[in-house]
């Protein structure tokens, strides 16, 4: 027997669909009657900016995916097609190229919150790891998408991703030469690698963001003070620090949309190329396997592991650390020992150690777009170091921290107005 | 084999920033660039220029005649007698009629397509390209350039230069580098105009957002 | 109470129109990349055909935006024939078919000489066949030389009128065209 939730609708359509399908159920579980904390700070607008990203995305895409030609002959050509000859083609690539940047943006500042409040500790581990799969197929949607426009930066960007593969020990090679279908990055590759990018993991990211947040809605949203809402209910068992997610967040979280669309379309319309990191000056010339571009570099979003890969001096274990700085993310609920989970109430060493992973992170982004050489290999190597440290001391330093009183209540100040 | 080539790939990757080629400094040669796609006189002019002086060689493979007639606000007669000099219809591409193996043969390499020049190199390169060539009894062509150093390329305005003041002169590579970087991108300024509506929209919703958000949360205590 | 209601609603309705005018806007930029793009318009430009090979009596075939449009020189016995034939058409007239204006007479074009037509049968779109022949065999004693539809049978004359009681509804479709000089044809626009 199914839950019987009464319906909230008097419409006599609504309420025959409703008989037939959870409708209201629906709204109640997840918007109307879902509670989150009402101190939510701007750092909880991550989230949905993400989903909106993730739609512009699907949609551009789509539209897209009716004038690309995914071959080596052609896909040069059909980009130019579609900035030239498509009536508003242009637009719809600019948002799409524009929105892979943005889409980084806010996954690492979402991510960034979970590590400020703890929002991946217990009851939360899951959705901090179905968290880091979504970001596992984000990157390589950003890969598989980054060889579509078959720009020379495209090819070769393409070429040095698929041979670190190759470092696998015993299998490298063959793998490699799977991944491509050819003894090089040709139009076999070019016409897989758009089939991952718009079939098979656009398919993976919606099924892992419902999972997300199916399993977000199931425990409950965290806050700034890492409180459980749910230990202080009120007579009516709602929790009393919560308020609806609809119209209370709903509201709150356009206007963050709204800014948020301000700030990408300023992007878009003004600034598409950004100096080079949002379309690469060698992109506009198409794949040549004779020629490889003056300065290779990853898009910026990838240049953190770049320069962690660069840092190590053997190129096989270099990328092995590029792979392990990948995957130490998921083992976060893990190994923080603290009890506490909010950083407002955590001890100097978590935010220390936090805010010198957060300077060797940007730091190694920055230094994954330099020059390999003199003092930039020594700062590539010390902030790897710390990179690491930050995770592998992590059971250590959390153990022993000296941690405030955590709040019964979360902290909310009425602004008045 | 296999592995030499996964290290040298890698290697090559890795090194392609320690061999980032010192940018020519261009500074010198481009004191008077001021290119303005919001021009149309100076696209028309520029548009002019390339087709008198760049197209016999040049092409602009993903521009169409009447395309940049529609843009740039010219009549199909003056596109006709001013600007197609080939047998090509209005609706054709700007192609020529030099083959890639000719243009190979001719000059060491053929002269490559200019449609996305500016957005590969800079609009600062091709102005410097442009007013940096030299006397070079040395090179074939008679001629060398400061900025692209043993270019194959001729000095086509060398006449020009000549009789031109610096000024004039200036204007010319002005006209000619605004016009290519429209070829770059034809929705250059549609671009911008639309990015002012489209903000100043959304700056309209964010007030009537921010207004309903602060009303429904006066509820909240 | 009241006042704060009312600011509520006219709030919610502002902010609900507003973003419906830009999600107008959004979907309009979406759905005018399906327009065709320069490109197609580029290829579907009008084009040239030279005549000054074509004989009396036959025919020459170009594709104009993806139909075949055919030229159909007709000989002078070819001309005198259509007159006979109107008490078997659906639509001597061409009144209820398309054509230029010029085009709108027994000859379906300005010049009797040059037929310009497209060879796409006004019933579901085969290509008709030609039957200049007289009373051949296959198409019976009283058959005139005219066009003959395989997919469904229907029957035109040599203007391209379609005969009654055949499936076809109208008289084949006769394309813009402009006759740049006697030899020259330019299909796609009217002069």
């Amino acid at each position: 027997m199914a839950k019987q939730t009464e319906s909230i609708f008097t419409n006599p359509i609504l309420r025959w669909i409703d008989d037939r399908f959870p409708l209201s159920s629906l709204i109640k579980d997840h918007a109307t009657e879902y509670y989150a904390s009402k101190n939510f700070n701007i750092w909880y607008l991550f989230g949905v900016l993400s989903m909106v990203v993730l739609i512009i995305m699907l949609i551009t895409g789509f539209f897209l995916t009716m004038n690309y030609k995914p071959s080596a002959d052609d896909a040069f050509n059909s980009v130019e097609y579609i900035m030239r000859s498509v009536e508003n083609g242009w637009l719809i690539r600019y948002m799409h190229s524009t929105g892979a940047s943005f889409f980084f943006i806010v996954i690492y500042l979402h991510m960034f919150r979970a590590m400020l409040y703890g929002s991946y500790k217990k009851p939360r581990e899951l959705i901090w790891v179905l968290g880091m799969l979504l970001y596992f197929c984000l990157m390589a949607e950003a890969f598989f998408g980054y060889l579509l426009p078959w720009g020379n930066m495209s090819y070769w960007a393409g070429q040095v991703i698929v041979n670190l593969f190759g470092y696998i020990p015993f299998v490298g090679d063959t793998l490699t030469e799977w991944i491509r279908g050819d003894y090089f990055i040709s139009d076999i590759t070019l016409n897989r690698f758009f089939a991952f990018h718009v079939i098979f993991l656009p398919l993976a990211i919606i099924g892992l963001v419902a999972a997300h947040i199916l399993a977000l809605h199931h425990v409950g949203s965290n806050n700034p003070d890492g409180i459980e809402i749910k230990k202080n209910l009120d007579e009516t068992g709602k929790p009393i620090d919560g308020v609806a997610f609809h119209p209370f967040h709903t509201s709150k979280d356009l206007v963050g949309i709204t800014i948020f669309l301000i700030i990408y379309f300023a992007a878009v319309f003004f600034a598409p190329e950004m100096g080079g990191y949002f379309l690469e000056v060698d992109n506009f010339e198409p794949a040549d396997p004779l020629k490889t571009p003056e300065h290779i570099v990853p898009s910026w979003y990838f240049t953190p592991y770049y320069a962690i890969l660069r840092a190590v001096p053997n190129a096989a274990l270099g990328a092995l650390f590029l792979v392990l700085a990948v995957l130490l993310f998921v083992f976060l609920p893990w190994l923080d020992k603290c009890e506490v989970k909010s950083i407002r109430y955590r001890g100097w060493q978590y935010k220390f150690a936090l805010t010198l992973f957060a300077i060797s992170f940007i730091a190694l982004g920055y230094l994954g777009l330099q020059p390999a050489t003199g003092i930039y290999v020594f700062l590539a190597r010390f902030f790897t170091i710390t990179y690491f440290a930050f995770f592998l001391l992590m059971p250590l330093y959390t153990k022993f921290e000296k941690t405030k009183t955590v709040p019964e209540r979360v902290v909310y100040k009425k602004k008045e107005s | 084999m296999k592995s030499l080539f996964v290290i040298c790939s890698v290697f090559a990757f890795i090194s392609g920033i320690t061999f980032a080629a010192g940018s020519m400094d261009l500074d010198e040669y481009i004191e008077g660039i001021n290119v303005k796609t919001s021009d149309v006189k100076s696209l028309q002019r520029g548009a002019r220029n390339f087709f008198n002086y760049c197209s016999g060689c040049h092409t602009l493979q993903y521009m169409r005649y009447n395309q940049i007639a529609e843009d740039l606000g010219i009549s199909e007669d003056q596109l006709m007698q001013n600007l197609i000099f080939t047998e090509s219809s209005p609706q054709d591409l700007v192609l020529n009629n030099m083959l890639k193996d000719d243009g190979d043969r001719w000059f060491g390499k053929a002269p490559p397509d200019l449609t996305l020049v500016t957005r590969r190199k800079s609009p600062e390169y091709v102005y410097g390209l442009l007013n940096s060539f030299y006397a070079d009894n040395n090179s074939p062509t008679g001629v060398n350039n400061h900025v692209q150093e043993a270019s194959s390329m001729p000095h086509v305005l060398w006449d020009l230069q000549e009789r031109l003041t610096d000024e004039e002169y200036s204007q010319f590579l002005n006209d000619t580098v605004g016009f290519l970087v429209y070829a770059g991108e034809p929705i250059i300024e549609r671009r911008k105009s639309m990015g002012v509506w489209v903000i100043g929209f959304l700056l309209i919703f964010l007030i009537f957002s921010y207004a309903l958000y602060k009303d429904i949360w006066r509820e909240v205590k | 109470m009241a006042e704060n209601l009312n600011r509520r609603k006219f709030l919610s309705i502002a902010t609900s129109l507003t973003s419906a005018v830009g999600g107008i806007f959004a979907v309009g930029a979406f759905v005018s990349t399906f327009q065709p793009s320069k490109k197609a318009k580029a290829l579907g430009a009008s084009i040239k055909v030279s005549l000054s090979k074509l004989e009396p009596g036959s025919i020459i075939k170009v594709i104009y935006r993806g139909k075949p449009i055919w030229v159909l020189r007709r000989t002078n016995q070819m001309i005198s024939e259509l007159d006979n034939e109107n008490a078997y058409l659906r639509d001597p007239e061409s009144d209820l078919s398309v054509q230029p204006d010029f085009a709108k007479n027994k000859f379906r074009s300005k010049n009797p000489e040059f037929f310009v037509v497209e060879g796409v049968c006004t019933h579901l779109g085969c290509a008709p066949i030609e039957k200049f022949a007289i009373a051949p065999a296959d198409m019976g004693p009283d058959w005139k030389g005219g066009f003959y539809c395989p997919c469904h049978g229907s029957k035109f004359d040599l203007s391209g009128r379609v005969y009654a009681g055949v499936p076809a509804p109208s008289n084949l479709r006769v394309p813009a065209h402009t006759f740049i000089d006697e030899t020259t044809l330019l299909v796609g626009e009217n002069s």
